[in-house]
């Protein structure tokens, strides 16, 4: 009983569902509702009912006699099919398939939806085997596919790529007709989309292996006659396609497979006669692309056909992009002529191909005045730096050629050209490297190249002493090249020249020839160089007595300046360093103390130097952490507490007391700070606290230091120094102290008067409040500092209100760069102080601090806590207010807001500028005409790059900007004027019709600061004008 | 006072790179707003010669403020037809003329394209 009622139940439910459905058929196929195909399909897989009972609903569509009915009802299937193909099994599959194959022969108005059933069927992992094949003989069979519209043809080329991807042994069943079946298709194919499709089948067909036996050719054809593309997107393209993609997904087809070489060479040879420099291009980065897949079987008979082409397009050159395209093209065949592996029986093509290089560039090297030797060089040396083999083979022709033509050569022009030549053929490329057991090529004229090296570094020309030193730094760096004599003789060469060459641009290569030199021969540098240059450092003045012609004085500076540099240079090693630090803090001591009077500048460079060696260290090397530790850091701290105290005691101003001495040390210890090691870091953090907070001097160099009476942070600038310390340590350091010494530091930055004390103090307190962890002991600390510095500032009457500011905004941004909750309160204050009479200027400039890069403190390389992008973040809640903030302050007010925002604008990425540009594009305009000059520079500094590619917003607003940037190019303030005129050039390349209407007012107005008083203004005007007057001219 | 970078009609270099121009040859007089340039084409019978002297002039032209009068000359013995082109360049109309002609424009304007393009 009970059974007959649940059957009962189930078929009055299975009898109401099968109403539904042919509900909805009906619908669908006469009441032609296209949104019923996605309610079926939607019951279809919640199971209300089967693909089965969807066909049988259909049975009267499916076959009746008026063809739209019929269309009507396959779509129905078809779309429900595109929702649902994963729930078939494999006998429905079976079904479906032979149904639409048999449709395939049906009416045209049919087929697309025939075509998109089966593109579904394609999907599902169901497809009983044999039916793929049977799918796409009916496909290939029935349908002409080039007679079908753009969307049809896409569904046959998806039907045949998904298939490829799931059926590909099926496929390769069919043989080479599956290639035929294919190549009939894509036959004639205009659209792109469709033809990146066809590409991609084609390319799978290549790499797959699929077999295309007679029609190899054939494939060839269908897809090389696209070649090379030519295609221009049209306007506003919705799908997005380029030229470079069709290019590139072409190129993949034409060079994946050997097969295709003696069809694909005759036609690159062809296309490289074309006038079209795109094609050339194209067709030579094709000939490169075939490189790694060729072998010299495919390549030795068109050898001389490509060489000639290739030759004439470096020799004949028009433009440097076909000829670097022209030169990769022939390292590539070379690098694919040295890779194959030769038989007994045939010749070596790479030595056929390089004997033609060879007769036909070779001579050329012989004539440096002639304008070949450039091309031949090139050419000699792109394919050199194919290979070992091919470099062994060239260098051996050339090499003695060009050493003998240097001895030879007399004019110094020559034997510049000559010797930048040489250049190219002594720095073996990365796969010219001799492997191992492998010979450097250069071994057999190692003698006779030095002796040309050391002759060239003593000429007097400037070019070949720099082009020497840069021979001499590429053969240092192969092993066994120099002999150790040889590295000897080439460091007194480069100390002489240290020493005695004035002409920068030499001094400075030969710095640089130093550097790569020192860490591989670091003894040579010791023992020869570096005694040397401590001598001159500390000599040579006093041995020419007091009276001291003024040049002379000023050369003898020169030479320290240099050796100071040199110094510094080849410090990059562990022996180095500790050898040449030393020094250099010798001739601080030896400033400090008087002795030799070196200048404030001659200190500062000296710390500049000792910067870069602490940046450059290797500081991998656990010995040379310590040694900053243990030697540097403890004696420039000794130096200048000594030099303050002095100070305080009046007995003759020590030049490392300097403001600006002091700013110069700083980095120095910061750089040094942030690389030490944990151990290091936490004794170097306790050692400096207590010095700052108790004057214990302990650790100091022992020298002279009076007990420190007065509590060391008050008495001095050295605030700065403390903050290089403690601010660049890792943030897994803890800071002894730390709540008294953010005490001590929030004291000083609130209460003292000098600038620089207060704000060093600012710094370092913001500084440790960024990698405070989060916590009542932080809340605590910044709730007391905050509160003090908003009593100050709203004390208008207050004489410290600037040191409230300032300690504002460096916390500020302390916590901005963090995401600390506390920012935004702190960044509406300075809002607020905006529209303050005094202080409003400043707190406009306080928004580059708060959102640029501080050199000092606060960065990545101080370990700062610093999170990606809050910069956008900060502008993203900010702007707003400050656009509403500008509209309602009254007009003497407004210049704040623009500032700020100009600020904030130009410390933004790129890519956001250009995308809230346009929003905030009327405030620009206004800002160029406010009368605030920094406000003026700094829009014209961020609307520059923008005006290179501007969005289409600003290209309609041409005639609102173009005259305000006209009437700031005779500005009163000469770097308003140089942006002006830059952006004006930098307006020069937008498209002709654009600028022309503008064209002769511009010229007019660009002729005034022709003559303006000041030569870079002068520079930038003729730069502008010229490119105006080109400006839908022709010949440009 | 100004920097001259024009290109060689048959030559991938300036002409300052090829000595055609050089400082020595340039004379400015600021104060007679007066600037005279000679150049030296690269051999005696160089047919480039008159279309190298109209870039110079056009050049200056474009870069000096109007103020100044333009004499532009070959170098004195360095041409065989020398006369006959210093004729030309110092002639206004003919100048003016010359530039009205569109392919002669071209020409001029690719000697003075920059070569960064």
């Amino acid at each position: 009983m009970l059974t007959w009622v649940k059957v009962n139940a189930l078929s009055i439910r299975m009898a109401a569902d099968s109403t539904l459905l042919l509900g909805l058929v009906e619908e669908f196929v006469s009441g032609q509702q296209d949104t019923k195909a996605t309610e079926t399909a939607k019951g279809v897989k919640t199971g209300q009912f089967t693909v089965l009972q969807l066909i049988e609903a259909l049975g009267l569509s499916l076959t009746s006699s008026q063809h739209e009915t019929r269309a009507r009802g396959v779509k129905l299937l078809s779309q429900v099919l595109q929702e649902c193909y994963s729930c078939l099994n494999e006998r429905e599959v079976e079904v479906l398939v032979a149904f639409y194959e048999n449709r395939l022969k049906d009416h045209y108005v049919i087929i697309p939806h025939v075509l998109q059933g089966l593109k579904a069927l394609t999907k599902t992992s169901a497809l009983p085997p044999g039916s793929a094949v049977s799918m796409l003989k009916s496909v290939f069979q029935d349908t002409h596919v080039q007679s079908l519209m753009i969307q049809e043809r896409s569904c046959v080329y998806n039907i045949l790529i998904n298939l490829m991807e799931s059926r590909q042994q099926e496929l390769k069943g069919l043989g080479s007709d599956f290639v035929f079946g294919f190549v009939q298709s894509m036959d004639g194919e205009r659209d792109p989309r469709n033809l990146l499709l066809a590409f991609q089948i084609a390319q799978k067909i290549i790499v797959g292996g699929y077999e295309m036996g007679k029609f190899t050719e054939e494939l060839f054809e269908v897809t090389s006659c696209y070649f090379p593309i030519d295609f221009t997107p049209p306007p506003n393209d919705p799908h997005g396609i380029t030229q470079e993609d069709l290019i590139l997904s072409l190129r993949a087809v034409l060079t994946g497979t050997p097969l295709f070489a003696e069809f694909l060479m005759p036609l690159i040879i062809e296309k490289l006669d074309s006038d079209v420099q795109s094609a050339k291009v194209d067709s030579l980065q094709t000939l490169a692309a075939c490189g790694p897949v060729y072998g010299h079987k495919e390549l030795s008979q068109f050898l001389s056909g490509l060489w000639s082409s290739l030759r004439r397009e470096v020799f004949q050159t028009s433009s440097e992009r076909v000829e670097a395209a022209a030169l990769s093209a022939l390292t590539s065949l070379t690098a694919c002529l040295s890779r194959s592996i030769i038989t007994s029986d045939s010749d070596d093509a790479l030595h056929t191909l390089l004997q033609l290089v060879l007769t036909d560039c070779q001579h050329h090297l012989l004539e440096p005045d002639l304008k070949l030797v450039w091309p031949s060089a090139k050419i000699l040396q792109a394919v050199a730096g194919a290979s070992y083999r091919a470099h062994l083979r060239v260098g051996t022709a050339v090499m003695p050629l060009l050493l003998e033509q240097y001895i030879n050569r007399t004019q110094s022009t020559q034997r510049r050209t000559l010797l930048e030549v040489l250049q190219g053929f002594v720095q073996p490329s990365e796969a010219s490297r001799p492997a191992e057991g492998e010979e450097c090529v250069l071994l057999p004229f190692q003698s006779s190249l030095c002796s040309v090296v050391f002759s060239a570094l003593t000429e007097t020309g400037a070019g070949l002493q720099i082009t020497a030193t840069r021979i001499l730094s590429a053969l240092g760096q192969q092993t066994g090249v120099l002999t150790p004599h040889d590295v000897e003789l080439a460091v007194d060469h480069l100390t002489t020249l240290i020493l005695q060459e004035d002409d920068p641009q030499v001094s400075g290569a030969v710095v640089e020839c130093c550097g790569s030199l020192a860490p591989r021969h670091p003894a040579a540098f010791t023992s020869r160089m570096l005694p040397k240059l401590k001598e001159c450092i500390f000599t040579e003045r006093m041995v020419q007595g007091d009276s001291v012609a003024p040049a002379e004085l000023g050369s003898h500076n020169a030479v320290r300046q240099r050796c100071v540099t040199a110094l510094a240079r080849v410090a990059c090693e562990r022996s180095l360093v500790q050898e040449s630090s030393p020094v250099l803090l010798d001739v601080l001591t030896a400033a400090h103390t008087g002795r030799d009077s070196f200048s404030v500048d001659e200190v500062i460079s000296v710390c500049h130097s000792l910067q870069r060696i602490a940046e450059h260290a290797p500081h991998m090397e656990a010995e040379i952490g310590q040694f900053f530790h243990d030697v540097i850091i403890p004696r420039l701290l000794g130096l200048a507490v000594q030099a303050v105290v002095q100070d305080e005691g009046s007995c003759g101003r020590s030049p490392l007391a300097e403001e600006a001495v002091l700013s110069v040390v700083a980095p120095v210890i910061s750089s040094s700070c942030s690389r030490l090691n944990a151990d290091c870091a936490a004794s170097s953090a306790s050692r400096v606290v207590s010095l700052f907070l108790h004057g214990d001097v302990a650790f100091l160099p022992p020298t002279n230091i009076p007990l420190l009476k007065t509590p060391f942070l008050q008495v001095s600038q050295l605030v700065c120094l403390l903050t290089a310390c403690v601010c660049s340590l890792p943030q897994s350091v803890e800071i002894p102290e730390i709540d008294r010494l953010l005490e001590e530091l929030e004291e000083v930055s609130c209460t003292h008067t000098h600038s620089f004390t207060h704000t060093s103090a600012a710094k370092c307190y913001a500084g440790l409040i960024n990698k405070r962890p989060s916590g009542p002991a932080l809340d605590t600390a910044l709730e007391r500092s905050v509160k003090r510095a908003s009593a100050e500032l709203d004390n208008s009457a207050s004489c410290l209100r600037t040191q409230a500011l300032t300690l504002l905004l460096w916390v500020t941004k302390g916590l901005l760069l963090r995401y600390h909750p506390l920012s935004s309160a702190l960044t509406d204050k300075l809002f607020s102080l905006l529209s303050d009479r005094s202080l409003g200027p400043l707190v406009a400039d306080g928004f580059a601090l708060l959102m640029s890069d501080s050199p000092d403190v606060l960065n990545r390389g101080c370990h700062a806590d610093v999170r990606i992008m809050y910069r956008q973040l900060f502008f993203s809640e900010n702007s707003a207010k400050l656009v509403q903030g500008f509209n309602s302050a009254p007009p003497e007010e407004k210049a704040g807001y623009l500032k700020a925002l100009s600020h904030i604008m130009n410390n933004l990425p790129r890519q956001v500028q250009l995308t809230e540009l346009p929003a905030l594009l009327p405030l620009f305009l206004e800002a160029l005409s406010c009368p605030d000059g920094g406000v003026q520079l700094s829009t014209l500094s961020c609307l520059q790059p923008v005006l290179l590619d501007p969005p289409a917003p600003l290209t309609n607003q041409m005639e609102a900007l173009i005259p305000r940037l006209l009437t700031l190019t005779t500005s009163p303030a000469m770097k308003v004027r140089i942006a002006a005129l830059r952006c004006i050039h930098s307006l020069s390349r937008l498209p002709d019709h654009m600028m022309l209407p503008f064209r002769a007012r511009v010229l007019r107005a660009l002729a005034a600061p022709l003559d303006d008083k000041k030569r870079l203004v002068r520079k930038e005007a003729v730069q502008a004008r010229g490119e105006w007057f080109l400006l839908g001219s022709p010949g440009r | 006072m100004c920097s001259i970078n024009i290109n060689d009609p048959e030559h991938p270099l300036s002409l300052e790179e090829l000595n055609v121009l050089e400082q020595v040859r340039v004379r400015v007089n600021d104060q007679e707003n007066a600037v005279s340039v000679e150049f030296t084409p690269t051999i005696p019978h160089c047919s480039m010669a008159t279309l190298i002297g109209l870039s110079i002039k056009v050049k200056l032209l474009r870069s000096l403020p109007d103020r100044f009068k333009i004499d532009v000359h070959i170098t004195p013995g360095t041409h065989a037809s020398e006369e006959a082109v210093n004729k030309q360049l110092a002639d206004k109309e003919r100048v003016a003329a010359a530039l009205e002609n569109a392919q002669l424009l071209e020409v001029v304007n690719q000697c003075l394209t920059s070569k960064t393009v």
